[in-house]
């Protein structure tokens, strides 16, 4: 096994943990709006779209990497504009929040 | 052309501290208060991260991108601003489809790079370049399916057939058969038959779920797609990859599980389930309904009982957003109160068609936020109440889930409508709910249907109730 590896490795099991960790005490109500929001964020495979899409060298490996693109970006784009519409409505509130 | 190329260690600083940024955006929207800016936190840190991309020295031609990310970006914004708040889950079904199909694409693409010269898939990385291919594909398809479930493209009930789980246990065996030829023979037509079978896969995998189901799919799909865009990160060695799609990853397939809770089902229990499917005792109990009666109210004698009450509780459900009533409904409540009767809101946490579903839908009408109770709240609340007005709510209020073991719904949490002492629901026509199982709470002795369009009854009960 590589270092490379290795590293990505512990990168992995240490946002595994942080993923968890940080979404462990969320009310109901946000259920559909944090699956929305965590939605947008996979869209990182946007980078990897972009560094194949800009290294291909075959028209094959070419056309791939130009429907990734497209897909990545409805994904990102998408994804953080239809979060924010359903958060905007939250923000409406007559005086302060409830506690949750 | 390379405008300026940045070092791959600078590259790796800037992708630090998108990661930072994606994990402070994530923690944020799990509040109330300041979800939606941890959402635009979150949207920084991915720009940051596109951004310095575009100046990795491995990226040599622009134009491929630009253009695809125009296209993108356009298609994405546009549905994103038009899309209806009801038609919100499908969308997201949607969204996280094409990410699990960019990540199963770059592993394609990779594969085909890398193939032609037999031997020189290294090791390390082919295990991740499967399993991105494979698990974005699965996402992918079974993403449109849910999609298409929501839409009511397809039909929202379960498809099953006799052998259905055999044939997918073959299929994910013969899946894994593939992987390996594809890793060990570096034969692209391998990777082709991998990508097939998996989008097949997809499809069936999700044709088997029930409509009602539908979010806790996403959810996993959601899941799914993070750690195949984590893997595609194994393969490109891109931290920022392997940080973004991991967080997603784990924190999807906690909240998978935490929406599973909220129904009460087991996430082998929504996948393998078939629910809503019902062939036996179920069905035998929705033929017996023809011979049970039930009791049909006007919107006068409602709009009578409402004015009168001391305590009225709305039970709003999909119906109520699909009829566009919210702001009816928030009109009529302002109405009653003026006269001095106490109106609560309850939701169950799967109303509508995803947790937190009606939430925003209420919230859009600016329905005051302390008025919304959660069902733990309500429950002890509906022994005290004179009238519950259930709105295009159906599947939630059913007793059965309560009382009748031998119901498919049993065991699910409900809320205990039945127990107001007078409730009228309204809805259009007899027909079952989402999850395709007959009301018992329609024939109890004190419940009345008002039949119509959830918005114009709504409107009756405004005009009549300003009559009263």
């Amino acid at each position: 096994m590589s270092m490379t590896l290795l590293n990505s490795i512990t990168v992995f099991v240490l946002a595994v943990f942080i993923g968890i960790e940080i979404i462990s005490k969320v009310p109901t109500m946000l259920h559909t709006p944090l699956m929305s929001g965590t939605n947008a964020i996979h869209g990182i495979v946007l980078v990897g779209a972009m560094l194949i899409a800009g290294s291909a060298d075959s028209d094959l490996e070419k056309a791939l990497a130009f429907v990734a693109v497209v897909f990545a970006t409805i994904n990102v784009v998408g994804g953080f504009l239809v979060t924010d519409r359903m958060l905007e409505m939250f923000k409406r509130k007559p005086s302060k929040p409830e506690s949750e | 052309m390379t405008v300026l190329a940045l070092s791959q260690t600078a590259i790796n600083f800037t992708y630090l501290v998108a990661a930072v940024l994606l994990i402070v955006g994530i923690r944020r929207l799990s509040s109330p208060p300041t979800a939606r800016s941890g959402n635009w936190i979150a949207a920084v840190g991915m720009g940051i991260a596109i951004f310095f991309t575009f100046l990795d020295e491995d990226i040599t031609s622009y134009w491929l991108i630009l253009v695809g990310m125009a296209i993108g970006t356009v298609i994405g914004a546009i549905s994103a601003r038009l899309v209806k708040m009801t038609a919100m889950p499908q969308m997201v079904a949607l969204f996280n489809g094409v990410g699990g199909g960019a990540a199963a694409l770059i592993a394609a693409a990779e594969f085909h790079r890398i193939a032609p010269a037999a031997g020189h898939l290294s090791g390390d990385s082919v295990g991740a370049m499967l399993f991105s291919a494979l698990i974005g594909s699965i996402s992918f398809s079974g993403s449109l399916v849910a999609f298409g479930k929501l839409q009511e493209v397809l039909p929202g009930r379960p498809i099953t057939y006799t052998g259905q789980q055999i044939v997918n246990a073959l299929l994910f065996v013969a899946l894994l058969g593939l992987g390996v030829l594809a890793g060990s023979t570096e034969q692209g037509i391998w990777m082709v038959l991998l990508l097939l079978g998996a989008l097949l896969f997809g499809v069936l995998l999700v044709l088997p779920i029930g409509g009602a189901d539908m979010p806790v799919v996403i959810s996993l799909l959601n899941a799914f797609t993070g750690l195949a865009a984590a893997s595609a990160g194994f393969v490109l060695e891109n931290t920022a990859l392997i940080i973004g799609g991991t967080l997603v990853g784990a924190s999807g397939t906690l909240l998978t599980v935490l929406m599973g809770r909220a129904m009460n089902r087991s996430i082998a229990n929504v996948l393998f389930g078939a629910f809503g499917a019902a062939p036996a005792g179920g069905a035998a109990a929705a033929a017996s309904t023809d011979g049970k009666s039930y009791r049909e109210v006007t919107a006068d004698d409602t709009a009578v009982m409402l004015a009168y009450a001391q305590r009225v509780v709305v039970v709003p459900g999909y119906g109520l957003a699909v009829a566009q009533a919210q702001h009816a409904v928030r009109e009529l409540a302002d109405l009653l109160e003026a006269r001095g009767v106490d109106v609560k809101y309850a939701i169950h946490p799967v109303a509508g068609r995803m947790p937190g579903h009606m939430n925003v839908l209420l919230a859009e009408a600016q329905v005051p936020y302390p008025q919304l109770y959660d069902m733990d709240d309500i429950n002890p609340e509906f022994p005290r109440t004179d009238v519950a007005l259930v709105i295009g709510a159906n599947d939630v209020t059913n007793p059965a889930a309560r009382d009748n073991p031998e119901s498919p719904l049993y065991g699910m949490p409900i809320l205990n409508v039945d127990q107001a002492a007078n409730v009228v629901i309204l809805k259009r026509s007899m027909s079952p709910g989402f999850a395709g199982i007959d009301n018992d709470l329609f024939y109890e002795g004190n419940s009345a249907m008002l039949f119509g369009d959830a918005k114009s009854s709504v409107e009756k009960l405004v005009a009549a109730v300003k009559a009263a």
